[in-house]
């Protein structure tokens, strides 16, 4: 260690890895993993939040749910901002992951034409 | 380490606490149960240092929702990762039940046993993995070592140690920064840093916590003290009796040593710091300063008279630094946050927090790190959830071997190292054991003589004779062999030997047996007058047990516990003890099913 600079490289390299450790007033993404939402291909949905969390370095909580009675929308995921309404997105593919994550939780802007429910908050 | 990141992490704490309750098979099986189910790259097992709350061992942490789960058993594994980590649903059997409320608590901030707390020295403890470096310095670790050696001269970092009041918390209380100053005064072409873990109260285990969980604080303590007083040589003084807490060090070391955190040139400061581990065989006397540098050198560890201080005439004659874990727990935070921050919290004349190891008679016992000030009464009955079985309650004992008992009446005394003195205790390294009405106080007494009696080490008269002739007549008094003149006499030899010992193995040993005179001289005199024991615990006083004929039902349970064969069957309806072999040992009181047995 060189220098109190190359420290400061190397955390936050490392922050991202504990990021899920800290705080709670984060965005929450929450994604339906009963049977019928892993059969619909949840999973998938799951890592592809993952990754776009990983490339984009944000700071989300991610969270799962079981069945919610919705089978026939599934893969379904949640967003909640913090303070707003949760919103529930269905009958999800990858890209329409990708597509929220850049509108909905960086941007701010829900995706209508994706979204089948709304929790107010 | 992975690419990717994890959605959920388990934090398992694997203190010596949790793994003796079996945390480490936990962990096995929980590997076992998210490989099963193909979840090993999506959540992260953990494993952390103590949480403090061992009685409820093993804990599991699950974030990013900060479950708490007490307690956890092998076969409860399969349900967490369905329930839990699948699902997301908590499973509430294995929550914390607080014993006030009956309620359960799913989330870790909101335990009355951690509410109350404010975690500066543990603050990473049950947090991080200990053995990661990267961890450490995810959350804002090094970085007051790197402030301080590369923007701080090492006056600077004297001034702000001495202006956040921090005080020593291994017992002594000295004020840490003026340590420093003397230890910087002292001119010479080698100095030394030495962390004091030689953790020796009974029941005390917050020194060991903080190694096992939470190494690299203490590394950074150490680096910063070094660069402060001039310093590039430190040892840590560890007892051999803490394997898990060298096993760890050693690793924080050697990762420290290869990110060049510690060797030569750190920070491009031009400060070189090398830090050795030294293993103690367990001897008590050698958490005194001069006895443990003794120890070091390869003589044997018996205390040396002060002047020379170690700071002028330390280690190998060198200037010598010597702080406890704990106090040096608290620099990074110092440094970092800033003296006023620290000293914001705390006392007048006692700053920051302590942590205390909570044991005895109480509901919730464990690690507690509370601000100085908190009250005795907030300690034992908001953190501590009160007694068992809502005894009453009669006394805490603070300090160990070298504090004293206080009783009921200074329950709101707010606890700080002075306060603790003006009572007739001390702060010592933290132990808290709260003692209920079942409790004798002479006993106890003597049970901390009999330790500071055997960990004498014979050097000086006072203590080695002197603690002699009072456990010889604590033992007279507890067997029912006490008279007239014993509790003056044990007065005067306390007063002298605390007086002329030579260290402070010596100077305090006589303290539990002051102060329980002081609050609870009638509990000597009905030991030696009355030959009765008013709490019931001396078997040698205690009357004989008897059995209520009308409600006894002839089952015949307590003849089986009897370890004397006192009990007989009477007149075919009930049975009888004979007062003449019974010993009062109170295992048919417990035994019998319709409370028919009672003393005296």
């Amino acid at each position: 260690m060189k220098s109190l600079e190359e420290l400061r490289d190397l955390r936050k390299k490392v922050e991202k890895d504990i990021a899920v450790r800290k705080g709670l007033n984060k965005p929450k993404i929450i994604i339906g993993m009963g049977t019928c939402g892993i059969a619909a291909g949840a999973r998938d949905i799951l890592k592809t939040v993952m990754e776009e969390i990983d490339k984009r370095d944000l700071d989300l909580e991610v969270t799962q749910t079981g069945c919610i009675g919705m089978c026939e929308k599934e893969p379904l995921m949640d967003v909640q901002l913090p303070g707003k309404d949760r919103i529930t997105y269905g009958n999800l593919s990858k890209d329409d992951v990708r597509k929220i994550i850049v509108n909905h939780i960086i941007n701010g802007k829900v995706v209508n034409d994706l979204v089948i429910a709304r929790l107010e908050e | 380490m992975k690419d990717s990141i994890y959605r959920s992490h388990i934090l398992i704490c694997t203190g010596t606490g949790c793994v003796s309750s079996g945390s480490k098979k936990i962990k096995h099986e929980l590997q076992d149960e998210l490989a099963d189910k193909n979840l090993l790259d999506e959540i992260k097992i953990v494993e952390t240092g103590c949480h403090g709350f061992c009685e409820k061992g093993p804990i599991l942490v699950i974030y990013p929702e900060g479950v708490f789960y007490c307690q956890v058993k092998q076969e409860d594994v399969t349900e967490i990762v369905d329930e839990h980590l699948l699902k997301g649903r908590v499973v509430e059997r294995l929550l914390f039940k607080e014993p006030s409320t009956e309620k359960s608590i799913p989330s870790y901030t909101d335990i009355d046993f951690y509410k109350k707390q404010h975690r500066i020295a543990l603050s990473n403890c049950g947090k991080i993995n200990p053995e990661s470096i990267e961890e450490y310095i995810a959350n804002n670790g090094y970085e007051a070592a790197g402030k301080a050696l590369t923007e701080m001269t090492p006056e600077e970092i004297i001034e702000e140690v001495k202006s956040s009041g921090l005080r020593g918390r291994g017992g002594g209380g000295f004020p840490t920064g003026l340590k420093w100053q003397f230890a910087s005064d002292s001119e010479s072409d080698k100095k030394y840093v030495i962390c004091n873990a030689d953790e020796g109260d009974p029941g005390a285990f917050m020194d060991r916590s903080i190694l096992e969980g939470d190494p690299h604080k203490i590394i950074e303590g150490m680096i910063i003290a070094g660069y402060a007083i001039g310093a590039d040589e430190g040892y840590v003084y560890v007892r051999a009796e803490y394997p898990l807490a060298i096993e760890r060090l050693k690793k924080a070391i050697n990762d420290a040593e290869e990110l060049g955190l510690l060797g030569t040139d750190i920070f491009g400061s031009g400060f070189n710091f090398e830090l050795h581990i030294k293993k103690g065989a367990g001897a008590f006397v050698c958490g005194e300063e001069t006895a443990l540098m003794a120890s070091i050198e390869g003589r044997r560890g018996m205390p040396n008279p002060r002047p020379p201080y170690p700071a002028t005439k330390g280690l190998w004659g060198k200037p010598t630094n010597i702080n406890n874990v704990e106090t040096l727990a608290n620099i990074p935070y110092i440094i970092n946050e800033g003296s006023e921050m620290f000293s914001s919290i705390g006392t007048k004349n006692s700053k920051g927090t302590k942590v205390f190891a909570l044991t005895g008679k109480i509901k919730n016992t464990g690690l507690v790190e509370v601000p100085m000030g908190t009250t005795l009464r907030e300690v034992v009955f908001d953190i501590g959830g009160g007694l068992t079985e809502d005894k009453k309650y009669k006394a805490i004992q603070t300090g160990g071997p070298s504090g004293g008992c206080i009783p009921e009446d200074y329950l709101d005394l707010p606890i700080d190292y002075d306060s603790l003195i003006e009572v007739g205790a001390m702060m010592g390294s933290g132990g808290m054991v709260v003692m209920d009405e079942s409790t004798c106080m002479v006993d106890v007494a003597r049970f901390f003589l009999t330790f500071t009696q055997s960990e004498s080490c014979g050097k000086c008269t006072p203590c080695r004779e002197g603690t002699k002739r009072m456990l010889e007549i604590l033992n007279r008094i507890c067997e029912g062999e006490g008279k007239q003149g014993d509790i003056e006499l044990l007065e005067e030899l306390g007063e002298h030997i605390k007086e002329t010992s030579l260290c402070g193995l010596g100077q305090t040993a006589p303290n539990p047996v002051l102060s329980t005179i002081q609050y609870f001289r009638n509990e000597y005199e009905a030991h030696i007058y009355d030959k009765k024991c008013p709490a019931g615990s001396c078997q040698e006083l205690a009357s004989a047990y008897k059995i209520n004929f009308d409600t006894c039902v002839a089952c015949g349970q307590c003849v089986k516990v009897c370890p004397v064969d006192a009990i007989s069957k009477g007149d075919g309806k009930y049975y009888i003890i004979d007062e003449a072999v019974c010993i009062s040992c109170g295992a048919c009181e417990k035994k019998c099913p319709v409370d028919a047995i009672s003393q005296g």
